[in-house]
């Protein structure tokens, strides 16, 4: 199979036609890239894409070096897409990173692209990474890029270069130079201790943000990952809370009488929507940041909870069991036009609004198992991606094409992540120290 | 669309042919459920009747501070309505007792659908007392959704121990 001929598979697996191949440079000097190739004939017979083998050669020079290309690779295998070759089996030993590579050794090994890098230390101290991509069946170089960074911030540099060639060669903007903000969970289950953490979407650099013997919940991003919004049980009172990151700080969102939870932000950061917990009845608010006015977005004797902003803010989609169980409805952003969406069998909870505005995911409750689908806007089109004894709680990958979640096997003491493809394939574990649970996805660090 | 179920089937199939992962399972399972602890209810079943009358302990031991729920209901079944009866003449005989009722639900919902659910069953037994002539103004109500199970196993017999209303003298902390 060649370059070209992956790349017409991709494309159908994702069932979208890319024309975007602008390489982004960051800051720096660009390596000219050679013209993308043509991008025609969508055979639609075929089905699962094989991942594409691509060979990481060890970039100069070093310890550094190999540790950046290792996590360079780890993305790429990890995202399914790509199949990094072992490199006991290259054949050329890069020696010369600006200079073309033997094509015929690489290609002899199946590699469809490969990857040469350097690292070396600036005289100010910073780290230059530059890595290459080839094209080794065209004998080209598709992109080549640079960057500069501290030595401390060496594995950002190398999701950003995994971003940067996962995005020439798929088209679609990569998710590598991410962070998860999650709830890291310790102990026995009568007993659990909760804290919020962040870690890289690779499980690497996990912290705790916060420390306390209080229940904490359903951390969420900011746009600008500056701040998270999550819910505390502190003082016996569960509130929604805000935490700055960068100071530490934190305080109470809005002054309402009674629990405020399931909180998440707007896409514009400005306001943080929630529910407020009035009796047994549970309606959404916002409240705008700036000028603290709080606005009700629903009225009703049931619990509506779980609310999510589609991308451009005109849109929310949320949870409400007013028909007797709860099922998903979408409403403009001020309340106006409350209709249901979801129609399956069983209950449909959870949604999260696909960053790419055309789906929906959500946590599906049916015979006694708990999925994890999505669906269109619309609530047509409903796919289940993963099913089990206890899934919950999905998020989006920046991008829109990867999903995490949480997950409690039958017998397990505690909660793990996991990640899988929009497709349903690809399911993986994401590393974390202890148990863990309700995942959220940054946007893209950059 | 079918072939995208197709995988998620392929996983489970395989775990089932693979004997060490079904061993594993089975012993996790009874593990599981063999460390689940019931939680006593009444006199009759912890075997005291000694608490001082008035006490934490008398309340505990000898009323029953806790109902059940029917899994996602909030209604008030029988046997818990003869409970909150016994709590509502304890707490007139000792009205210098504020209380917070804890509202909890089992683990097998979505954890902010679960504290909204907490939170109903919290005020469903607030109204039942308040309707047995306990003022609302002696009640706090507090949600912990599924956070703080009492029994630790993956079936119904720990769910529904984890279904309840929990009255605390004094204020919320179990």
């Amino acid at each position: 199979m060649t370059l070209n001929e992956w790349l017409k598979g991709f494309l159908i697996m994702l069932r979208r036609n890319f024309f975007r191949f602008l390489v982004a440079l960051t800051g720096m000097v660009a390596l000219m890239s050679a013209p993308a190739h043509a991008l025609v004939e969508l055979n639609i017979n075929k089905g699962n894409v094989e991942p594409m083998p691509i060979a990481i050669s060890d970039f100069l020079q070093g310890e550094l070096g190999q540790k950046i290309s290792d996590v360079v690779a780890a993305d790429l295998k990890r995202s399914g897409l790509f199949a990094p070759i072992d490199r006991n089996a290259f054949i050329e030993k890069i020696s010369n990173p600006d200079a073309a590579p033997r094509f015929e050794d690489w290609k002899v090994i199946n590699a469809q692209a490969l990857v040469t890098g350097r690292v070396t230390q600036e005289g100010d101290g910073r780290l230059k990474a530059e890595f290459r991509l080839w094209d080794t069946f065209a004998g080209q170089q598709m992109t080549g890029q640079q960057f500069f960074t501290q030595p401390e911030n060496w594995r950002r540099v190398a999701h950003i270069i995994a971003d940067a060639i996962y995005e020439r060669i798929t088209g679609e903007k990569g998710y590598f130079d991410t962070r998860i903000v999650y709830v890291a969970e310790s102990g026995p289950k009568t007993a659990r201790k909760r804290q919020l953490a962040i870690m890289d979407q690779d499980g690497a650099n996990a912290r705790a943000v916060t420390n306390s013997n209080d229940i904490v919940l359903t951390p969420r991003f900011s746009p600008n990952k500056q701040e998270i919004t999550y819910m505390s049980f502190e003082g016996n009172e569960p509130r929604v809370y805000l935490l700055q990151l960068e100071t530490g700080q934190r305080e109470v969102v809005g002054n309402f009488p009674g629990m405020t939870f399931a909180p998440r932000f707007s896409p514009d950061g400005q306001r943080v929507i929630m529910s407020l917990q009035q009796d047994g009845n549970a309606n959404i608010y916002t409240m705008d940041l700036r000028s603290r006015t709080t606005t009700r977005l629903t009225n009703t004797a049931a619990i509506d909870t779980s609310p999510s902003y589609s991308p451009d803010g005109s849109r929310i989609v949320f949870e409400s069991d007013r028909g007797g169980r709860q099922q998903l409805y979408v409403m403009g952003a001020d309340g106006s036009g409350q209709t249901r969406i979801s129609f399956g069998d069983g209950s449909y909870s959870t949604p999260v609004w696909s960053p790419r505005g055309d789906l929906i995911a959500f946590t599906k409750q049916s015979g006694g198992k708990f999925s994890i689908g999505v669906m269109k806007t619309d609530g047509s089109g409903e796919r289940i991606l993963t099913t089990g004894f206890h899934n919950e709680g999905p998020t989006w990958a920046p991008n829109g094409r990867v999903l995490m979640f949480f997950r409690q096997n039958a017998g397990a003491g505690g909660p793990q992540l996991y990640s899988i493809d929009l497709t349903g394939y690809n399911e993986q574990l994401v590393p974390t120290q202890g148990f863990a649970s309700d995942p959220a996805w940054s946007p893209l660090l950059e | 669309m079918s072939r995208i179920q197709a995988p998620a089937a392929g996983r489970m199939n395989s775990i089932a042919r693979n004997p060490v992962m079904v061993a594993l399972f089975m012993t996790l399972a009874i593990a599981g459920c063999a460390s689940k602890k019931n939680l006593p209810n009444s006199a009759g079943e912890l075997g005291l009747n000694a608490a001082t009358p008035g006490s934490q302990q008398d309340f505990t031991v000898n009323v029953g501070d806790r109902i059940f729920f029917d899994t996602d209901s909030t209604s008030i079944r029988a046997d818990a309505q003869s409970t909150l009866d016994r709590q509502a003449q304890w707490l007139q005989k000792y009205p210098n007792y504020a209380i917070t009722v804890e509202g909890h639900a089992d683990e097998r919902g979505t954890r902010e659908y679960n504290l909204a659910l907490g939170a109903r069953r919290a005020a469903a037994t607030r109204d039942y007392l308040a309707s047995r002539g306990i003022p609302a103004s002696r009640i706090k109500t507090i949600s912990f959704g599924k956070e703080k199970p009492v029994a630790v196993c993956d079936d119904i017999s720990c769910w529904s121990q984890n279904r309840r209303a929990v009255t605390v003298l004094g204020g919320a902390g179990m």
